[in-house]
């Protein structure tokens, strides 16, 4: 009933506001069903991290561009580093914007690894862009991203 | 009794680095779920995964309920010494699943 009496008061007619109506329901209810209420991945990161800054790249996230069932997204990582004892990856770190819970697996590396990648299958309540931040011995953070597209969103029927 | 599925090469060249593929069975509820009827299926899952090269961690994974059914993970090794490689996974009761596996360095 809202968008009446605002149509009233801006002089919008009758037709502009269906077809406004129309256009804007898709992109409106789109959010409430995906955007989980208590997704945390602002705090996981100011806990993980405080307000150390976050750069974009050195980190590759490969993800399909079409995942058809979110129960089981193949998720491959790897992060630029030579993975010396002085120059290594500590840690890397996966966010879902829309999961239940943000954080998704965290990974702790050592020198042992000899190459900074890694692969492992997650689940996904939705499409969205998945972050990957990578944390450096030298204590620089570091992040890729990469969106997919989910056809059968994982908690739904499995 | 999970059952456990690893990838490692039995021989590597010294200094050579492997990939290492490890997978266990596990349904990795996430408590989200509704049964049949309506009741939530209470949480199951593998929070934490390790793996040491002669004794010493240098891969550890921490799981979420974002992480699908069955995890799989792959990593890398370098390959420095012949040794056993010692996987375990620990579920958020603290039950554990151990398996192992040598590298002989040639």
């Amino acid at each position: 009933m809202t968008d009446t009496s605002n149509a009233h008061q801006l002089g919008f007619s009758r037709r502009s506001l269906l077809v406004m109506t129309a256009s804007a329901l898709p992109l409106a209810a789109l959010p409430s069903f995906a955007q989980s209420d208590d997704n945390d991945i602002k705090q996981v990161k100011s806990s993980l991290f405080g307000d150390r800054k976050i750069q974009d790249g050195r980190v590759e996230v490969k993800l399909p561009p079409i995942a058809e069932n979110g129960n089981s997204v193949a998720l491959d990582i790897s992060v630029d580093s030579p993975m010396t004892e002085s120059d290594h990856v500590k840690q890397i770190v996966v966010l879902s914007p829309l999961n239940p819970e943000a954080l998704v697996s965290r990974y702790t590396l050592t020198p042992a690894n000899g190459k900074a990648a890694i692969s492992a299958r997650i689940r996904l309540a939705g499409s969205q862009t998945i972050e990957v931040i990578a944390e450096m011995s030298d204590g620089t953070l570091w992040r890729g991203k990469k969106p997919t597209l989910v056809t059968l969103a994982a908690c739904v029927i499995g | 009794m999970s059952t456990i599925r690893l990838s490692v090469p039995e021989t590597a060249k010294k200094n050579e680095i492997i990939e290492i593929k490890a997978m266990i069975q596990h349904p990795m509820e996430t408590g989200y779920r509704r049964g049949m009827r309506g009741e939530v299926i209470e949480r199951d899952i593998i929070t934490l995964f390790e793996c040491r090269y002669d004794g010493e961690i240098f891969f550890e994974g921490e799981f979420h309920p974002g992480i699908a059914a069955n995890p799989f993970l792959s990593f890398y090794l370098k390959a420095t010494k012949t040794a056993e490689l010692v996987f375990r996974w620990t579920d958020q009761t603290g039950q554990s699943w151990s398996e192992t596996a040598t590298l002989t360095v040639t």
